[in-house]
């Protein structure tokens, strides 16, 4: 895993190019370790911060050139199916210099030209220079596993995998964009391909972008698509389906423990982890080390499931106890890392889980992440479904109580009358063929946090709706598929990449320079798992079924049959002790004030509140993690500069 | 009393569930569902805020959007269950 940056353009010139590079790439060092190459051709430039994994020589260094020079690639990620696609190129008559999977990239692109990326089977962030045709070439995995970020500056392209490294070259400045905080304070993520940084986009996962002529175009090359609801369902009996999916999953898993260094797993004791981790500890060449994350708070506290799994599995297990000040202490470097405000913290566990990944000496770990937006293991998903069989009979007082069943966790919930959670959950229902249907009340109860805009901010985005705007990008065929499946769509192609791979994936990963791999977004597993029937993903209330049906014989009974534990972490609640004393100061009405963005005398309420008890709800907590990130935010990237200015939304 | 009863519910609520920004309008009708100033938390402490401040006590079947939802309907909740007797919905 590693680093990339490069820019395309008349802007830098050639003797101060390549300072340039080395600071952009300065910016990623977390990322890359290993090793630091950059190159400088005429009008680009290409840097690289290198974290081996495949062929750890340096005839594997990066920015590599093809035999002939013509072609330069800087590239982040793995290709895991490479060693059939060398064998294909190989049988094409092609020779290859290295073992690595970068050379095969770039054989794949003088072969195919840009259909090379249809061939990839990986995660992967990259840039090829073409010198014949003067075009950069950017390209990002279909699921947006690795970030890939642009900018223009006067007539120049610049590229990076993360912004920070944008914001070392002159000009590119970190002005936040309010429009990119609504879409957080409403989606949880901004609407790729805008970023938190007005001017700098990203590149939308499964898209490749030519820059020629100084001009960009773009192309989506893959899909996430559903047969429409009326095709007739797949005729092969249950078995049978979930024996494909088990096929796919093991392979998938056996074709990202490639390696030339050891490979581990996480391991959280539910479902998905436990299903990759058995496969792992099947398929690699010595005894799995595993890797889990325990609370002192019982209620967030998977530890015995994941002690009886590793146990059963024979794995070598690693855990990490994560008390309050755990969080607090590391939130600040969590929002460097993630580039961006976030409503939970729930990323700084898992930012202290890849720091002991690193500690044992790992670069490499396998996660379950992705299960359940493919096979429909959300409470959401079960949520719309309950929310559309009460909407069918309003008067009911009997099924709203469904709501109770599948929030156990909740309290709050548990306490409620049938009219209020009618109430809570009943928001849209009036409307079914509204193509945000599933995810209103999470929407709604988050945008309860914008209460505390400021007064600057709420005339920014007079008159936006960041919902519309989201509604507005969903392709044509969203409307002819089944509700399960159209709710599927929005978890996996929006807060999948924006930030569950993102800000609790790559970014608290490579902030301790570890590569996480998802055998369940492999794309093979994902096209069979959105052709299977919605029942068999979600049947009646159970989650997962047809996951559950292929992994038997895997897996110990307790764990196949349990219900999903959703991953959450103390909020409000963890920062209330001496390792959350800079919170004081963040939240304090001249800090919120000089950053503009939130209601100073509103902030610092929230804060007394916080400090009298932990905050209970959902948006008070939301609004907590979401002040204090963007203030960290401001502080780390912007430095006071960025005083909300009054625009109009746009 | 009325009034004040109304009067305390509105302060109770601009503080503890808008924080003290009484700019919003908050109008003694406005849905607090709908408005997004109430979620399954925030209605807990409303019922204690009410048990605690107003001395009564709250049935479970009480606690529903048509004595509780908007400010006007809390203080005519309230209103009955201080003159007792009154039938109330749920």
């Amino acid at each position: 895993m590693c680093g990339i940056v490069g820019y395309v353009g008349t802007e830098v010139r050639a003797a101060g190019a390549a300072a340039l590079l080395r600071r952009m790439c300065g910016a990623l060092a977390h990322r890359g370790p290993d090793g630091e190459g950059v190159h400088v051709g005429v009008g680009m430039g290409f840097g690289h911060r290198r974290l081996s994994v495949i062929d750890l020589s340096a005839g594997a260094a990066q920015p590599m050139a093809s035999a002939d020079g013509a072609l330069c690639i800087t590239y982040n990620g793995e290709i895991f199916n490479h060693v059939e696609l060398r064998d294909m190129l190989e049988a094409r008559g092609r020779r290859f210099r290295s073992t690595s999977d970068t050379e095969v990239v770039l054989q794949l692109y003088e072969e195919f030209g840009t259909d090379f990326v249809t061939h990839l089977n990986g995660d992967f962030a990259l840039a090829i220079w073409d010198e014949r045709r003067r075009c950069l070439v950017l390209a990002r995995d279909r699921m947006g596993v690795r970030p890939l970020f642009h900018a223009w500056r006067g007539n120049t392209f610049y590229f990076a995998s993360e912004m920070k490294a944008l914001l070392q070259v002159p000009g590119i400045d970190a002005e936040i964009d309010p429009l990119a905080l609504d879409q957080i304070f409403t989606l949880w993520a901004p609407v790729s391909p805008r970023t938190i940084i007005r001017g700098v986009s990203e590149l939308p996962p499964a898209h490749i972008m030519m820059i020629e002529n100084g001009e960009a175009r773009s192309r989506r090359y893959w899909s996430l698509d559903f047969p429409d609801a009326d095709e007739r369902a797949d005729g092969r009996s249950e078995a049978a389906i979930a024996e494909e999916v088990l096929a796919l999953l093991e392979d998938a898993t056996r074709i990202r423990l490639r390696a030339d260094v050891e490979v581990g797993s996480f391991l959280s004791g539910g479902l998905d982890s436990s299903a990759v981790s058995a496969l792992a500890a099947r398929l690699a060449p010595g005894r799995l080390r595993t890797f889990a994350v325990a609370f002192d708070d019982p209620e967030f506290d998977e530890s015995d499931w994941q002690a009886a799994m590793a146990a059963a599995l024979g794995t070598e297990h690693h855990t990490i106890r994560c008390g309050a000040d755990g969080i607090a202490a590391v939130f600040p470097d969590v929002v460097r890392h993630a580039e961006q405000p976030i409503l939970r913290t729930a990323p700084a566990p898992l930012y202290r889980l890849a720091g002991l990944v690193r500690e044992t000496g790992l670069k490499v770990v396998l996660t379950g992440e992705g299960a359940d937006e493919i096979f429909a293991g959300y409470d959401l998903f079960k949520e719309a479904r309950i929310r559309r069989f009460c909407a069918r009979q309003p008067s009911s007082a009997i099924r709203p109580h469904l709501f109770r069943r599948i929030y156990p966790y909740l309290p709050g919930l548990q306490q409620q009358t049938p009219q209020y959670l009618a109430a809570f959950f009943g928001v849209g229902t009036d409307d079914p063929a509204d193509p945000l249907f599933s995810h209103r009340p999470r929407m709604q109860t988050t945008a309860g946090a914008k209460l505390f805009y400021s007064d600057d901010l709420r005339a920014a985005l007079r008159g936006y709706d960041a919902a519309e705007e989201f509604a507005a990008c969903l392709p044509s065929a969203f409307t002819r598929w089944h509700p399960q499946h159209q709710a599927q769509y929005l978890e996996t192609s929006h807060l999948l990449p924006g930030y569950i791979l993102s800000s609790q994936g790559d970014r608290v990963a490579m902030a301790h320079c570890v590569e996480t791999r998802f055998p369940f977004l492999d794309h093979r597993l994902i096209e069979c798992a959105a052709r299977i029937a919605p029942g068999l993903k979600l049947r009646g209330l159970r989650e997962k079924h047809i996951l559950r049906e292929a992994v038997e014989g895997l897996l110990p009974g307790e764990i196949r049959g349990r219900p999903k534990q959703p991953y959450r972490a103390p909020d409000s609640a963890a920062f209330r002790d001496q390792a959350a004393a800079y919170v004081d100061d963040l939240l304090s009405p001249a800090s919120v004030g000089a950053a503009g963005l939130f209601n100073p005398v509103a902030a610092a309420r929230l804060l007394a509140k916080s400090r009298r008890a932990p905050l209970a709800g959902f948006r008070d907590n939301a609004a907590f993690a979401g002040i204090l990130s963007t203030q960290l935010w401001v502080r780390e990237f912007a430095a006071g500069a960025t005083r909300m200015r009054a625009q109009p939304a746009a | 009393m009325s009034q004040s009863v109304q009067s305390e519910i509105r302060a109770f609520i601009v503080e503890n569930f808008l924080f003290g920004d009484d700019s919003q309008p908050l109008d003694p009708d406005m849905s607090l569902i709908d408005n997004d100033l109430v979620d399954s938390t925030g209605i807990l402490e409303l019922v204690s805020f009410l048990e605690q401040r107003f001395g009564i006590a709250v049935a479970d079947a009480e606690i529903v959007p048509a004595n509780l939802d908007t400010i006007g309907r809390i203080a005519a909740y309230v209103g009955h269950k201080r003159a007792d007797g009154t039938r109330l919905a749920g």
